[in-house]
């Protein structure tokens, strides 16, 4: 049938009566970056919270990871493989320290402590953020923060990432920086972005969020 | 995984927090219920002591000292007025009783004590370190997060009102005592709530696509170390001295 790790199938998804969803259609596949543009409040953050079951379809389908996914504990089973990246990194870190903040996904994935520690140690020296593991989040930078979301998402060994507008509020060195990080992780990702040019560098296909349905873009 | 000095800065540092935690919790529990004059003297001169030890700066000392004895003088000029006991002076119907302004000095100096012992022990730990070491000393873990959590939030919380309030300025609002201002104000804070039930919404969200189903686990441990033995000696003596005066 169809060997997408993200699938929608005809999604409807309103709030209230005012619909954001509308009979939306959506494949992610194994290797792909696919880029996601929309006007603001066209529903992009709604289409990420629905792949993850934050939210549910009133009409249509949600398939991920080759399943059909209805219940809470359908999509507790694919919180480890798809990681999200939230637009505000401030609703994403609520540890004290970065380490601990990095250690809250494996350990709630059930790992042991040396091996969540070991995790730590990995994700951070591989975003070249070794020195950050014992900092405080709260005093981090707008660019350090979102490298430590990027940490806290990539320490539960994602097999597809969701990026909520990554670059959003960032200066050109972290933006360089979330771009370098990006081009070098092996998984499909969803990347939602306004940033055009971050997009060109990023995204291997394109499209865009209109009137609750996904237009197909010609490729960069 | 430590953030805590442990070989350097003042000797109180080198102490491990929970020693500390339990120190000053059993030291203001005695502070409190005692009754002897020498014991709540006893305490103050410990208490004194102890600051001069933690080598916290004077000034420091002093601001978090002024609001308890705002209340104190309170406490002082009214407290002999509503108990009896023999008058010292009297105006019009009021009399000052001695019982009262023996009961509020003793208050007085009690509270300076904790206080002081409190700032002493407590004083140069950030509070996610008071977090984690209240967490290893089996407070329940909704408490602990709570506070780690209102620590965390407290600063975006504030980020946000000094924008809000920034934008408010900026469109020419001054604060007077008007309607104007009080309504401005309610909105201001109106706005705050709404935005702060917001963002939980989104933390949550966030914490279970990280697989939260409502277990935190802390990276953080504490070792009793060799400096913690003169510490837990001196802290056992000194309580026990207390107790001594204050029941013998
Ligand atoms: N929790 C919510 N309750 C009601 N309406 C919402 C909620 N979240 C988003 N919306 C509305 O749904 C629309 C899509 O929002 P969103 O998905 O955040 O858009 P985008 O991320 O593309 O800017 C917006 O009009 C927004 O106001
Ligand atoms: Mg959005």
């Amino acid at each position: 049938m169809n060997d997408a790790l993200v699938r929608f199938d005809q999604v409807t998804f309103g709030y209230g009566d005012r619909t954001v969803l509308d009979a939306c259609d959506l494949n992610l596949h194994a290797g792909e970056r696919l880029g996601l543009a929309g006007a603001n409040g066209s529903g992009k953050t709604t289409l990420l919270s629905l792949i993850v079951g934050l939210h549910r379809p009133q009409h249509g389908q949600v398939f991920v990871l080759g399943r059909p996914r209805q219940s809470e504990a359908d999509f507790r089973e694919i919180r480890g493989p798809v990681g999200m990246l939230f637009q505000d990194s401030d609703d994403q870190l609520f540890s004290p320290t970065v380490a601990e903040d990095v250690a809250f996904g494996p350990f709630n994935l059930g790992r042991s402590r040396a091996d969540v520690e070991a995790i730590v140690a990995r994700t951070l020296a591989q975003l070249g953020m070794q020195e950050y593991a014992d900092r405080v989040t709260y005093k981090l930078s707008g660019g350090e923060k979102r490298l430590v979301a990027i940490a806290t998402v990539l320490a539960m060994e994602p097999e597809v990432l969701l990026l909520d507008e990554p670059t959003a509020g960032l200066d050109e060195a972290a933006r360089q920086r979330v771009i370098e990080i990006l081009l070098g992780l092996p998984q499909a990702m969803l990347i939602v972005s306004h940033d055009r040019d971050f997009l060109d560098h990023t995204a291997t296909r394109r499209t865009r969020l209109e009137r609750g349905r996904l237009l197909t873009l010609p490729a960069p | 995984m430590h953030h805590v000095p442990r070989s350097s800065g003042p000797l109180l540092d080198r102490i491990d927090p929970r020693g500390r935690i339990v120190a000053a919790l059993a030291f203001s529990l005695l502070a409190a219920v005692a009754n002897r004059p020498a014991t709540v003297l006893a305490a103050l001169a410990l208490a004194v002591l102890g600051t001069a030890i933690s080598g916290l700066r004077f000034g420091t000392v002093l601001r978090r000292l002024a609001p308890v004895n705002v209340f104190m003088l309170l406490l002082i000029a009214l407290m002999p007025l509503a108990s009896g006991g023999r008058a010292i002076g009297s105006l019009g119907p009021l009399h000052y009783g001695e019982e009262g302004l023996r009961l509020a000095l003793t208050i007085a100096v009690k509270g300076n004590a904790i206080v002081l012992m409190l700032v002493a022990l407590l004083g140069s730990l950030d509070v996610t370190t008071v977090g984690h070491a209240l967490n290893h000393l089996r407070v329940p873990d909704k408490l602990t997060h709570l506070l780690l959590f209102t620590v965390r939030y407290l600063d975006v919380l504030r980020r946000e009102y000094e924008r809000l309030n920034a934008a408010m300025r900026l469109r020419g609002f001054h604060p007077r005592a008007n309607g104007h201002t009080y309504r401005t104000y309610g909105h201001l804070i109106g706005m705050l709530l709404v935005r702060s039930l917001d963002r939980s919404e989104r933390v949550v969200a966030a914490m279970k696509c990280r697989g939260f189903r409502g277990h935190f686990y802390l990276l953080d441990h504490f070792h009793f170390s060799r400096c913690d033995v003169p510490f837990a000696l001196a802290a056992l003596f000194s309580l026990a001295a207390l107790a001594w005066l204050e029941w013998l």
